[in-house]
Protein backbone atom coordinates (compact mmCIF):
# COMPACT_ATOMS: atom_id res chain seq x y z
CA UNK A 1 0.00 0.00 0.00
CA UNK A 2 2.35 2.72 1.17
CA UNK A 3 4.98 1.34 -1.54
CA UNK A 4 2.35 2.58 -4.25
CA UNK A 5 3.95 5.36 -5.69
CA UNK A 6 2.38 9.01 -6.24
CA UNK A 7 1.55 9.42 -9.80
CA UNK A 8 2.58 12.80 -10.82
CA UNK A 9 -0.32 14.41 -12.47
CA UNK A 10 0.39 15.73 -15.62
CA UNK A 11 -0.67 20.08 -16.11
CA UNK A 12 -4.74 20.85 -16.45
CA UNK A 13 -5.11 16.88 -16.00
CA UNK A 14 -8.47 16.33 -14.24
CA UNK A 15 -10.01 19.67 -14.99
CA UNK A 16 -13.38 19.45 -15.72
CA UNK A 17 -13.98 21.26 -19.52
CA UNK A 18 -14.17 24.96 -19.25
CA UNK A 19 -17.24 26.60 -19.78
CA UNK A 20 -17.33 27.33 -22.81
CA UNK A 21 -19.49 29.60 -24.64
CA UNK A 22 -22.78 30.55 -23.32
CA UNK A 23 -23.08 28.39 -19.46
CA UNK A 24 -21.66 28.91 -15.94
CA UNK A 25 -21.47 26.56 -13.00
CA UNK A 26 -24.37 27.65 -11.69
CA UNK A 27 -26.17 27.30 -14.79
CA UNK A 28 -25.66 24.05 -15.17
CA UNK A 29 -26.61 23.27 -12.08
CA UNK A 30 -29.82 24.45 -12.12
CA UNK A 31 -30.45 23.24 -15.21
CA UNK A 32 -29.75 19.41 -14.05
CA UNK A 33 -32.21 20.24 -11.26
CA UNK A 34 -35.23 18.31 -10.70
CA UNK A 35 -38.18 19.48 -12.75
CA UNK A 36 -41.41 20.94 -11.27
CA UNK A 37 -44.54 22.89 -12.00
CA UNK A 38 -43.96 25.27 -9.05
CA UNK A 39 -41.07 27.56 -9.63
CA UNK A 40 -40.27 29.76 -7.20
CA UNK A 41 -38.69 33.45 -8.90
CA UNK A 42 -34.76 33.15 -9.37
CA UNK A 43 -33.91 35.79 -7.02
CA UNK A 44 -32.56 35.32 -2.99
CA UNK A 45 -34.90 34.47 -0.42
CA UNK A 46 -34.34 38.09 0.84
CA UNK A 47 -35.32 39.77 -2.06
CA UNK A 48 -38.56 37.33 -2.08
CA UNK A 49 -39.23 39.47 1.56
CA UNK A 50 -39.29 42.70 -0.15
CA UNK A 51 -41.63 45.15 -1.66
CA UNK A 52 -41.06 47.05 -4.74
CA UNK A 53 -37.58 49.61 -3.87
CA UNK A 54 -39.52 52.75 -5.05
CA UNK A 55 -39.74 54.42 -1.54
CA UNK A 56 -36.56 53.31 -0.40
CA UNK A 57 -35.19 55.10 -3.90
CA UNK A 58 -37.21 58.09 -3.16
CA UNK A 59 -35.60 58.48 0.60
CA UNK A 60 -32.44 58.28 -0.63
CA UNK A 61 -33.44 60.75 -3.08
CA UNK A 62 -34.18 63.15 -0.15
CA UNK A 63 -31.51 61.88 2.32
CA UNK A 64 -30.89 65.76 3.27
CA UNK A 65 -34.65 66.30 4.23
CA UNK A 66 -34.11 63.30 5.96
CA UNK A 67 -31.22 63.81 7.77
CA UNK A 68 -32.59 66.87 9.13
CA UNK A 69 -35.76 65.18 10.35
CA UNK A 70 -33.82 62.45 12.02
CA UNK A 71 -31.87 64.76 13.56
CA UNK A 72 -34.98 66.64 15.18
CA UNK A 73 -36.56 63.09 16.36
CA UNK A 74 -33.08 62.51 18.05
CA UNK A 75 -33.16 65.35 19.72
CA UNK A 76 -36.88 64.74 20.62
CA UNK A 77 -36.22 61.49 22.19
CA UNK A 78 -33.01 62.78 23.99
CA UNK A 79 -35.21 65.24 25.20
CA UNK A 80 -37.45 62.54 26.52
CA UNK A 81 -34.77 60.76 28.40
CA UNK A 82 -35.99 61.05 31.67
CA UNK A 83 -39.35 60.31 30.59
CA UNK A 84 -38.02 57.32 29.07
CA UNK A 85 -35.77 56.58 31.99
CA UNK A 86 -38.86 56.65 34.85
CA UNK A 87 -40.90 54.26 32.37
CA UNK A 88 -38.02 51.68 32.23
CA UNK A 89 -35.89 51.62 29.07
CA UNK A 90 -36.69 47.94 29.02
CA UNK A 91 -41.12 48.47 28.80
CA UNK A 92 -40.87 51.14 26.79
CA UNK A 93 -38.62 49.12 24.12
CA UNK A 94 -42.24 47.31 22.86
CA UNK A 95 -43.94 50.25 21.67
CA UNK A 96 -41.24 52.19 20.20
CA UNK A 97 -40.23 49.17 18.33
CA UNK A 98 -43.26 48.55 16.84
CA UNK A 99 -43.70 52.15 15.61
CA UNK A 100 -39.83 52.35 14.53
CA UNK A 101 -39.49 48.82 13.04
CA UNK A 102 -43.31 50.09 10.82
CA UNK A 103 -41.68 53.29 9.67
CA UNK A 104 -38.47 52.64 8.75
CA UNK A 105 -39.56 49.78 7.06
CA UNK A 106 -41.61 51.46 5.22
CA UNK A 107 -39.39 54.61 4.32
CA UNK A 108 -36.12 51.90 4.06
CA UNK A 109 -36.96 48.47 3.94
CA UNK A 110 -35.19 48.36 7.05
CA UNK A 111 -33.91 44.59 8.25
CA UNK A 112 -33.85 45.81 12.05
CA UNK A 113 -30.44 45.05 12.50
CA UNK A 114 -30.56 46.94 15.92
CA UNK A 115 -27.72 49.45 15.25
CA UNK A 116 -28.83 51.58 12.42
CA UNK A 117 -26.30 53.28 10.07
CA UNK A 118 -28.20 54.92 7.89
CA UNK A 119 -26.77 58.57 8.65
CA UNK A 120 -23.57 56.82 7.96
CA UNK A 121 -24.79 55.31 4.45
CA UNK A 122 -26.99 58.04 2.58
CA UNK A 123 -30.00 56.56 3.62
CA UNK A 124 -29.86 53.29 1.50
CA UNK A 125 -29.84 50.74 4.26
CA UNK A 126 -27.19 48.53 3.80
CA UNK A 127 -28.72 45.35 5.11
CA UNK A 128 -30.45 44.98 2.07
CA UNK A 129 -27.09 44.21 -0.20
CA UNK A 130 -27.52 40.88 -0.34
CA UNK A 131 -24.17 40.67 0.97
CA UNK A 132 -25.12 43.14 3.88
CA UNK A 133 -21.82 45.50 2.90
CA UNK A 134 -22.04 47.96 5.57
CA UNK A 135 -18.17 49.73 4.18
CA UNK A 136 -19.42 50.14 0.49
CA UNK A 137 -19.87 48.32 -2.77
CA UNK A 138 -18.28 45.18 -3.93
CA UNK A 139 -16.31 44.39 -6.63
CA UNK A 140 -19.28 43.30 -8.76
CA UNK A 141 -21.74 45.91 -9.55
CA UNK A 142 -22.92 45.95 -12.59
CA UNK A 143 -22.17 48.67 -15.27
CA UNK A 144 -25.55 50.26 -15.42
CA UNK A 145 -25.00 50.47 -11.60
CA UNK A 146 -27.21 47.45 -10.02
CA UNK A 147 -26.71 44.51 -7.92
CA UNK A 148 -24.63 41.47 -9.09
CA UNK A 149 -26.97 39.14 -7.48
CA UNK A 150 -30.36 40.87 -8.15
CA UNK A 151 -29.68 42.34 -11.40
CA UNK A 152 -32.84 44.11 -11.04
CA UNK A 153 -32.13 45.68 -8.18
CA UNK A 154 -29.90 49.18 -8.05
CA UNK A 155 -27.01 48.36 -5.79
CA UNK A 156 -27.43 49.64 -2.17
CA UNK A 157 -23.99 51.45 -2.24
CA UNK A 158 -24.31 53.07 -5.31
CA UNK A 159 -27.54 54.86 -4.11
CA UNK A 160 -25.78 55.02 -0.84
CA UNK A 161 -22.86 57.12 -2.39
CA UNK A 162 -25.14 59.38 -4.12
CA UNK A 163 -27.38 59.80 -1.01
CA UNK A 164 -24.17 61.11 1.23
CA UNK A 165 -23.45 63.46 -1.45
CA UNK A 166 -26.65 65.07 -0.54
CA UNK A 167 -26.14 65.31 2.77
CA UNK A 168 -24.44 67.84 5.16
CA UNK A 169 -22.97 65.06 7.16
CA UNK A 170 -22.78 62.97 3.95
CA UNK A 171 -19.02 62.11 4.42
CA UNK A 172 -19.93 59.36 7.79
CA UNK A 173 -19.59 57.12 4.73
CA UNK A 174 -15.77 56.79 4.72
CA UNK A 175 -16.04 55.82 8.57
CA UNK A 176 -15.03 52.08 8.69
CA UNK A 177 -17.87 50.46 10.21
CA UNK A 178 -17.52 47.32 13.25
CA UNK A 179 -18.98 43.95 11.84
CA UNK A 180 -23.15 43.64 12.38
CA UNK A 181 -23.38 42.98 16.19
CA UNK A 182 -26.30 39.83 15.40
CA UNK A 183 -27.23 39.75 19.16
CA UNK A 184 -28.80 42.83 18.77
CA UNK A 185 -31.32 42.06 15.81
CA UNK A 186 -34.88 43.08 16.56
CA UNK A 187 -33.84 45.64 18.83
CA UNK A 188 -34.97 49.61 19.15
CA UNK A 189 -31.88 51.44 17.30
CA UNK A 190 -33.18 54.59 18.38
CA UNK A 191 -33.40 53.67 22.13
CA UNK A 192 -29.91 52.73 21.87
CA UNK A 193 -28.88 55.74 20.24
CA UNK A 194 -30.74 57.86 22.70
CA UNK A 195 -29.35 55.73 26.01
CA UNK A 196 -25.84 56.58 24.67
CA UNK A 197 -26.50 60.28 23.92
CA UNK A 198 -27.70 60.66 27.50
CA UNK A 199 -25.01 58.70 29.17
CA UNK A 200 -22.28 60.39 27.22
CA UNK A 201 -24.22 63.75 28.18
CA UNK A 202 -24.16 62.91 31.82
CA UNK A 203 -20.03 62.01 31.58
CA UNK A 204 -19.31 65.40 29.88
CA UNK A 205 -21.59 67.21 31.99
CA UNK A 206 -19.78 65.23 35.08
CA UNK A 207 -16.15 66.06 34.00
CA UNK A 208 -17.30 69.54 33.40
CA UNK A 209 -18.06 69.53 36.97
CA UNK A 210 -14.96 68.29 38.19
CA UNK A 211 -13.22 70.36 36.08
CA UNK A 212 -14.55 73.76 37.59
CA UNK A 213 -14.63 71.87 41.36
CA UNK A 214 -10.49 71.45 40.26
CA UNK B 1 30.12 26.44 -5.64
CA UNK B 2 29.53 27.55 -2.39
CA UNK B 3 25.74 27.30 -0.69
CA UNK B 4 26.11 31.02 0.31
CA UNK B 5 26.18 31.92 -2.75
CA UNK B 6 23.96 30.00 -4.18
CA UNK B 7 20.64 30.53 -1.83
CA UNK B 8 18.16 32.75 -3.08
CA UNK B 9 18.19 36.00 -0.89
CA UNK B 10 14.81 35.91 0.32
CA UNK B 11 15.66 32.58 1.64
CA UNK B 12 15.75 31.06 5.21
CA UNK B 13 19.10 29.51 5.21
CA UNK B 14 18.14 26.79 7.56
CA UNK B 15 15.53 26.17 5.01
CA UNK B 16 13.13 27.41 2.17
CA UNK B 17 10.27 26.29 4.49
CA UNK B 18 10.97 28.56 7.61
CA UNK B 19 10.11 32.16 7.73
CA UNK B 20 12.27 34.92 6.98
CA UNK B 21 14.27 36.83 9.31
CA UNK B 22 12.57 39.56 10.59
CA UNK B 23 13.37 43.35 9.25
CA UNK B 24 12.67 46.65 10.38
CA UNK B 25 9.24 48.05 9.18
CA UNK B 26 7.95 44.74 8.17
CA UNK B 27 4.75 43.34 9.53
CA UNK B 28 5.46 39.62 8.11
CA UNK B 29 8.17 37.33 7.61
CA UNK B 30 7.73 36.79 4.04
CA UNK B 31 8.54 37.19 0.43
CA UNK B 32 6.50 39.34 -1.05
CA UNK B 33 6.44 41.70 1.59
CA UNK B 34 10.21 42.04 1.43
CA UNK B 35 10.16 42.53 -3.07
CA UNK B 36 7.24 45.35 -2.23
CA UNK B 37 9.11 47.18 0.14
CA UNK B 38 12.47 47.22 -1.39
CA UNK B 39 10.81 48.84 -4.40
CA UNK B 40 10.62 46.12 -7.21
CA UNK B 41 8.10 45.47 -9.29
CA UNK B 42 6.40 42.41 -7.78
CA UNK B 43 4.67 39.92 -10.05
CA UNK B 44 1.66 37.56 -8.43
CA UNK B 45 -1.04 34.76 -9.65
CA UNK B 46 -3.19 32.55 -8.99
CA UNK B 47 -3.78 28.94 -8.48
CA UNK B 48 -6.10 27.24 -9.48
CA UNK B 49 -7.82 25.19 -6.55
CA UNK B 50 -7.38 21.52 -7.46
CA UNK B 51 -10.80 19.40 -6.84
CA UNK B 52 -9.06 16.61 -5.37
CA UNK B 53 -7.65 15.49 -1.90
CA UNK B 54 -3.88 14.56 -3.55
CA UNK B 55 -1.22 16.99 -2.43
CA UNK B 56 0.93 16.51 -6.11
CA UNK B 57 -2.12 18.11 -8.01
CA UNK B 58 -1.72 21.57 -5.82
CA UNK B 59 2.14 21.21 -5.96
CA UNK B 60 1.90 20.47 -10.17
CA UNK B 61 -0.01 23.46 -10.89
CA UNK B 62 2.33 25.82 -8.25
CA UNK B 63 5.18 23.95 -10.45
CA UNK B 64 4.88 26.09 -13.45
CA UNK B 65 4.75 29.20 -11.62
CA UNK B 66 8.49 28.77 -10.68
CA UNK B 67 11.02 31.21 -10.86
CA UNK B 68 8.64 33.54 -12.19
CA UNK B 69 6.06 35.05 -9.72
CA UNK B 70 6.49 36.65 -5.78
CA UNK B 71 3.34 35.30 -4.84
CA UNK B 72 0.38 32.52 -5.25
CA UNK B 73 -2.79 33.25 -4.35
CA UNK B 74 -4.86 30.24 -3.13
CA UNK B 75 -8.59 31.18 -3.90
CA UNK B 76 -11.12 30.61 -1.22
CA UNK B 77 -13.83 29.16 -3.34
CA UNK B 78 -14.20 32.07 -6.19
CA UNK B 79 -17.16 31.95 -7.57
CA UNK B 80 -18.73 30.45 -4.87
CA UNK B 81 -17.41 26.88 -6.66
CA UNK B 82 -16.09 24.55 -4.09
CA UNK B 83 -12.74 23.71 -4.72
CA UNK B 84 -10.05 22.23 -2.15
CA UNK B 85 -9.95 24.98 0.88
CA UNK B 86 -7.37 28.11 0.67
CA UNK B 87 -5.80 26.81 3.78
CA UNK B 88 -5.32 23.77 2.54
CA UNK B 89 -3.83 24.65 -0.49
CA UNK B 90 -1.97 27.49 1.90
CA UNK B 91 -0.30 24.58 4.10
CA UNK B 92 0.99 22.55 1.24
CA UNK B 93 2.48 25.53 -0.13
CA UNK B 94 4.35 26.68 2.61
CA UNK B 95 5.59 23.46 3.22
CA UNK B 96 7.68 23.68 -0.02
CA UNK B 97 8.80 27.18 1.00
CA UNK B 98 6.72 28.70 -1.63
CA UNK B 99 4.89 32.17 -0.72
CA UNK B 100 0.91 31.88 -0.98
CA UNK B 101 -1.66 35.02 -0.59
CA UNK B 102 -4.22 33.30 1.22
CA UNK B 103 -7.71 34.54 0.44
CA UNK B 104 -10.23 35.05 2.72
CA UNK B 105 -14.00 35.59 1.31
CA UNK B 106 -16.62 36.48 4.22
CA UNK B 107 -19.00 34.41 2.19
CA UNK B 108 -18.74 30.57 3.63
CA UNK B 109 -17.61 31.42 7.60
CA UNK B 110 -18.38 33.77 10.34
CA UNK B 111 -16.03 35.58 12.30
CA UNK B 112 -15.22 33.05 14.83
CA UNK B 113 -13.72 30.32 11.82
CA UNK B 114 -11.98 33.26 10.05
CA UNK B 115 -9.62 34.13 13.12
CA UNK B 116 -9.11 30.35 14.09
CA UNK B 117 -8.06 30.28 10.34
CA UNK B 118 -6.15 33.27 10.79
CA UNK B 119 -4.14 31.78 13.57
CA UNK B 120 -3.78 28.34 12.26
CA UNK B 121 -2.02 29.78 8.37
CA UNK B 122 0.04 32.02 10.27
CA UNK B 123 1.28 29.29 12.31
CA UNK B 124 1.92 27.13 9.13
CA UNK B 125 3.84 30.31 8.06
CA UNK B 126 1.23 32.03 6.01
CA UNK B 127 2.69 35.46 5.68
CA UNK B 128 0.55 37.15 3.12
CA UNK B 129 -3.71 37.44 3.77
CA UNK B 130 -6.26 38.79 1.34
CA UNK B 131 -9.59 40.08 2.38
CA UNK B 132 -12.43 39.69 0.18
CA UNK B 133 -16.18 39.70 0.71
CA UNK B 134 -16.97 36.74 -2.16
CA UNK B 135 -19.04 36.39 -5.07
CA UNK B 136 -23.02 35.68 -3.79
CA UNK B 137 -23.38 32.05 -3.66
CA UNK B 138 -26.15 32.42 -6.72
CA UNK B 139 -22.84 32.30 -8.73
CA UNK B 140 -21.25 29.14 -7.91
CA UNK B 141 -22.18 25.55 -8.09
CA UNK B 142 -24.35 25.15 -4.90
CA UNK B 143 -26.58 27.63 -4.56
CA UNK B 144 -28.43 26.37 -1.82
CA UNK B 145 -26.00 26.91 0.56
CA UNK B 146 -26.70 29.89 3.44
CA UNK B 147 -24.62 32.71 2.59
CA UNK B 148 -22.76 33.88 5.95
CA UNK B 149 -21.07 37.43 4.98
CA UNK B 150 -20.75 37.61 8.26
CA UNK B 151 -18.02 40.17 8.07
CA UNK B 152 -17.47 42.21 4.84
CA UNK B 153 -14.31 42.95 3.38
CA UNK B 154 -13.26 45.71 5.50
CA UNK B 155 -14.17 44.76 9.05
CA UNK B 156 -12.66 41.41 7.98
CA UNK B 157 -9.03 43.18 7.47
CA UNK B 158 -9.98 45.79 10.51
CA UNK B 159 -10.01 42.59 12.74
CA UNK B 160 -6.53 41.32 11.46
CA UNK B 161 -4.76 44.55 11.56
CA UNK B 162 -5.93 43.63 15.25
CA UNK B 163 -5.00 40.97 15.78
CA UNK B 164 -2.20 41.22 14.33
CA UNK B 165 -0.77 44.82 15.66
CA UNK B 166 -2.73 44.91 19.13
CA UNK B 167 -2.34 40.98 19.81
CA UNK B 168 -6.22 40.41 20.42
CA UNK B 169 -9.12 38.77 19.25
CA UNK B 170 -11.94 40.76 17.81
CA UNK B 171 -13.80 40.47 21.30
CA UNK B 172 -10.98 41.95 22.77
CA UNK B 173 -9.75 38.65 24.32
CA UNK B 174 -5.37 38.65 24.34
CA UNK B 175 -3.28 36.29 21.99
CA UNK B 176 -0.14 34.75 23.28
CA UNK B 177 1.38 35.21 19.76
CA UNK B 178 -0.23 37.79 17.23
CA UNK B 179 0.45 36.68 13.59
CA UNK B 180 2.45 38.48 11.04
CA UNK B 181 0.54 38.74 7.88
CA UNK B 182 0.85 41.33 5.14
CA UNK B 183 -2.43 42.47 4.56
CA UNK B 184 -4.33 42.40 1.44
CA UNK B 185 -7.75 43.65 -0.39
CA UNK B 186 -9.30 43.64 -3.65
CA UNK B 187 -9.96 46.87 -5.73
CA UNK B 188 -12.10 47.14 -8.36
CA UNK B 189 -11.90 50.33 -10.43
CA UNK B 190 -13.76 49.35 -13.17
CA UNK B 191 -17.03 49.17 -11.56
CA UNK B 192 -19.56 51.89 -10.79
CA UNK B 193 -19.83 54.39 -8.05
CA UNK B 194 -16.52 55.34 -9.77
CA UNK B 195 -15.98 58.09 -8.39
CA UNK B 196 -16.62 56.08 -4.89
CA UNK B 197 -13.96 53.87 -5.63
CA UNK B 198 -11.02 55.74 -4.62
CA UNK B 199 -12.33 56.46 -1.64
CA UNK B 200 -13.31 53.13 -0.99
CA UNK B 201 -9.53 52.19 -1.21
CA UNK B 202 -8.86 54.92 1.24
CA UNK B 203 -11.02 53.32 3.65
CA UNK B 204 -9.71 49.50 3.06
CA UNK B 205 -6.46 51.60 3.66
CA UNK B 206 -8.09 52.70 7.33
CA UNK B 207 -8.99 49.41 8.02
CA UNK B 208 -5.50 47.93 7.26
CA UNK B 209 -4.55 47.38 3.86
CA UNK B 210 -0.80 47.09 2.91
CA UNK B 211 -1.21 45.76 -0.62
CA UNK B 212 -3.91 45.69 -3.20
CA UNK B 213 -4.88 43.05 -6.00
CA UNK B 214 -7.10 45.15 -8.68
CA UNK B 215 -9.48 43.60 -10.67
CA UNK B 216 -8.96 42.22 -14.68
CA UNK B 217 -7.63 45.44 -16.68
CA UNK B 218 -9.07 45.68 -20.21
CA UNK B 219 -8.96 49.74 -19.81
CA UNK B 220 -5.67 51.60 -19.29
CA UNK B 221 -7.49 54.55 -19.52
CA UNK B 222 -9.74 53.66 -16.91
CA UNK B 223 -7.10 52.51 -14.51
CA UNK B 224 -4.75 55.71 -15.03
CA UNK B 225 -8.12 57.82 -13.74
CA UNK B 226 -8.43 55.85 -10.89
CA UNK B 227 -4.40 56.23 -10.08
CA UNK B 228 -4.75 59.70 -10.75
CA UNK B 229 -7.43 59.90 -8.33
CA UNK B 230 -5.30 57.64 -5.78
CA UNK B 231 -2.26 59.48 -5.70
CA UNK B 232 -4.54 63.01 -5.66
CA UNK B 233 -5.10 61.73 -2.33
CA UNK B 234 -1.93 60.53 -1.41
CA UNK B 235 -3.33 56.57 -1.20
CA UNK B 236 -0.03 55.53 -3.56
CA UNK B 237 2.55 56.16 -0.73
CA UNK B 238 0.15 54.12 2.24
CA UNK B 239 -0.21 50.92 -0.05
CA UNK B 240 1.02 48.75 -2.73
CA UNK B 241 -1.03 48.57 -6.29
CA UNK B 242 -0.88 45.69 -8.11
CA UNK B 243 -2.41 45.53 -10.79
CA UNK B 244 -4.42 42.47 -12.16
CA UNK B 245 -4.30 41.10 -15.59
CA UNK B 246 -4.77 38.50 -17.97
CA UNK B 247 -4.97 36.80 -21.04
CA UNK B 248 -8.41 36.16 -22.97
CA UNK B 249 -8.57 33.12 -24.64
CA UNK B 250 -10.77 34.36 -27.51
CA UNK B 251 -12.92 37.01 -28.54
CA UNK B 252 -15.95 34.80 -27.46
CA UNK B 253 -15.01 34.18 -24.23
CA UNK B 254 -14.33 37.96 -24.02
CA UNK B 255 -17.93 38.22 -24.88
CA UNK B 256 -19.41 35.85 -22.20
CA UNK B 257 -17.12 37.46 -19.51
CA UNK B 258 -18.64 40.24 -20.41
CA UNK B 259 -22.28 39.64 -20.28
CA UNK B 260 -21.74 36.98 -17.53
CA UNK B 261 -19.41 38.38 -15.13
CA UNK B 262 -20.42 41.01 -13.01
CA UNK B 263 -17.65 43.40 -12.16
CA UNK B 264 -14.74 42.84 -15.58
CA UNK B 265 -15.33 45.69 -17.74
CA UNK B 266 -13.95 44.58 -21.25
CA UNK B 267 -14.20 47.80 -23.70
CA UNK B 268 -15.08 46.92 -27.48
CA UNK B 269 -11.57 47.75 -28.28
CA UNK B 270 -10.35 44.82 -27.14
CA UNK B 271 -13.26 42.55 -28.36
CA UNK B 272 -12.90 43.73 -32.13
CA UNK B 273 -8.66 43.51 -31.57
CA UNK B 274 -9.13 39.72 -30.69
CA UNK B 275 -12.05 39.22 -33.49
CA UNK B 276 -9.38 40.57 -35.97
CA UNK B 277 -6.62 38.14 -35.31
CA UNK B 278 -5.86 35.52 -36.73
CA UNK B 279 -4.74 33.57 -33.79
CA UNK B 280 -7.12 34.69 -30.92
CA UNK B 281 -5.01 32.76 -27.75
CA UNK B 282 -1.59 34.25 -29.09
CA UNK B 283 -3.26 37.62 -29.28
CA UNK B 284 -4.90 37.54 -25.96
CA UNK B 285 -1.53 36.83 -24.71
CA UNK B 286 -0.07 39.52 -26.62
CA UNK B 287 -3.10 41.84 -25.61
CA UNK B 288 -1.85 41.18 -22.11
CA UNK B 289 1.85 41.77 -22.49
CA UNK B 290 0.59 45.07 -24.06
CA UNK B 291 -1.89 46.00 -20.94
CA UNK B 292 1.41 44.92 -19.02
CA UNK B 293 3.56 47.44 -20.51
CA UNK B 294 1.29 49.97 -19.91
CA UNK B 295 0.10 49.92 -16.83
CA UNK B 296 3.85 49.46 -15.72
CA UNK B 297 4.81 53.05 -16.19
CA UNK B 298 1.93 54.58 -14.12
CA UNK B 299 3.34 55.90 -11.58
CA UNK B 300 2.01 54.05 -7.86
CA UNK B 301 1.79 50.68 -9.29
CA UNK B 302 3.98 48.01 -7.76
CA UNK B 303 3.29 45.09 -9.83
CA UNK B 304 0.75 42.91 -11.31
CA UNK B 305 -1.47 40.27 -10.42
CA UNK B 306 -1.11 37.93 -13.51
CA UNK B 307 -4.93 35.22 -13.53
CA UNK B 308 -4.86 33.44 -16.20
CA UNK B 309 -7.46 30.48 -15.50
CA UNK B 310 -6.96 27.71 -16.94
CA UNK B 311 -4.24 29.31 -19.15
CA UNK B 312 -1.72 28.88 -16.14
CA UNK B 313 1.07 27.60 -18.36
CA UNK B 314 1.17 31.33 -19.96
CA UNK B 315 2.15 33.33 -16.86
CA UNK B 316 5.62 32.65 -17.03
CA UNK B 317 5.93 33.50 -20.79
CA UNK B 318 3.68 36.81 -20.14
CA UNK B 319 5.90 37.72 -16.98
CA UNK B 320 9.50 36.91 -19.37
CA UNK B 321 8.39 38.54 -22.58
CA UNK B 322 6.81 41.95 -20.93
CA UNK B 323 10.14 41.96 -19.26
CA UNK B 324 8.40 43.35 -15.97
CA UNK B 325 11.12 41.53 -13.69
CA UNK B 326 14.14 43.37 -15.40
CA UNK B 327 16.24 40.30 -15.04
CA UNK B 328 15.36 39.90 -11.23
CA UNK B 329 14.75 36.24 -10.94
CA UNK B 330 12.01 35.39 -7.67
CA UNK B 331 12.83 32.83 -5.54
CA UNK B 332 12.61 29.09 -6.91
CA UNK B 333 12.70 25.76 -5.13
CA UNK B 334 16.01 24.62 -5.95
CA UNK B 335 17.84 21.87 -3.83
CA UNK B 336 20.87 23.20 -1.75
CA UNK B 337 24.41 22.59 -3.10
CA UNK B 338 24.96 20.05 -1.14
CA UNK B 339 21.89 18.01 -1.67
CA UNK B 340 22.27 18.74 -5.07
CA UNK B 341 25.64 16.93 -4.67
CA UNK B 342 24.51 13.89 -2.86
CA UNK B 343 21.44 13.53 -5.77
CA UNK B 344 24.21 13.74 -8.33
CA UNK B 345 26.33 10.74 -6.71
CA UNK B 346 23.33 9.23 -6.24
CA UNK B 347 22.73 9.35 -9.51
CA UNK B 348 26.10 8.25 -10.75
CA UNK B 349 25.41 5.10 -8.35
CA UNK B 350 21.71 4.13 -9.27
CA UNK B 351 22.04 5.08 -13.00
CA UNK B 352 25.04 3.85 -14.45
CA UNK B 353 25.65 0.54 -13.69
CA UNK B 354 29.35 1.01 -12.22
CA UNK B 355 30.90 -0.84 -9.42
CA UNK B 356 33.60 0.99 -8.18
CA UNK B 357 36.42 -0.45 -6.65
CA UNK B 358 38.30 1.23 -3.67
CA UNK B 359 41.55 0.70 -5.63
CA UNK B 360 40.08 2.18 -8.89
CA UNK B 361 38.21 5.13 -6.80
CA UNK B 362 42.21 5.87 -5.01
CA UNK B 363 43.81 5.79 -8.53
CA UNK B 364 41.32 8.36 -9.94
CA UNK B 365 41.20 10.64 -6.71
CA UNK B 366 45.17 10.75 -7.48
Amino acid sequence: MADTPIKPVPIGAGIPPAATGTTTQAAAVRKNAPKSDYKPADVSPQRRMQRSWSVRLWSVRHSRLLEWVYARLAETFLALHPLWKAIGYGRVEAPVKFVEKRVKGFMFDCRMCGQCILSSTGMSCPMNCPKQLRNGPCGGVRANGNCEVEPDMPCVWVKAWEGSRNMVKGDAILNVQNPVDQSLRETSAWLRVTAQAAAAREQAKTSTDVGAAA
Amino acid sequence: MNAAQHRHPDENPAGAHLPLEPLPGHFSRGRLERVLRRGEFAVTTELNPPDSADPEDVYNRAKIFDGWVDGINAVDASGANCHMSSVGICALLTRMGYAPIMQIACRDRNRIAIQGDVLGAAAMGVANILCLTGDGVQAGDQPGAKPVFDLDSMSLLETIRVMRDNGKFLSGRKLTTPPQVFLGAAVNPFAPPFDFRPIHLGKKIAAGAQFVQTQYCFDVPMFRDFMQRARDLGLTDKVFILCGVGPLASARTAKWIRSNVPGIHIPDAVIRRLEGAQDQKAEGKRLCIDIIDEVKEISGVSGVHVMAYRQEEYVAEIVDESGVLRGRRPWKREARADDALVAERLEHILGEDVTEKQVDMVRSAH
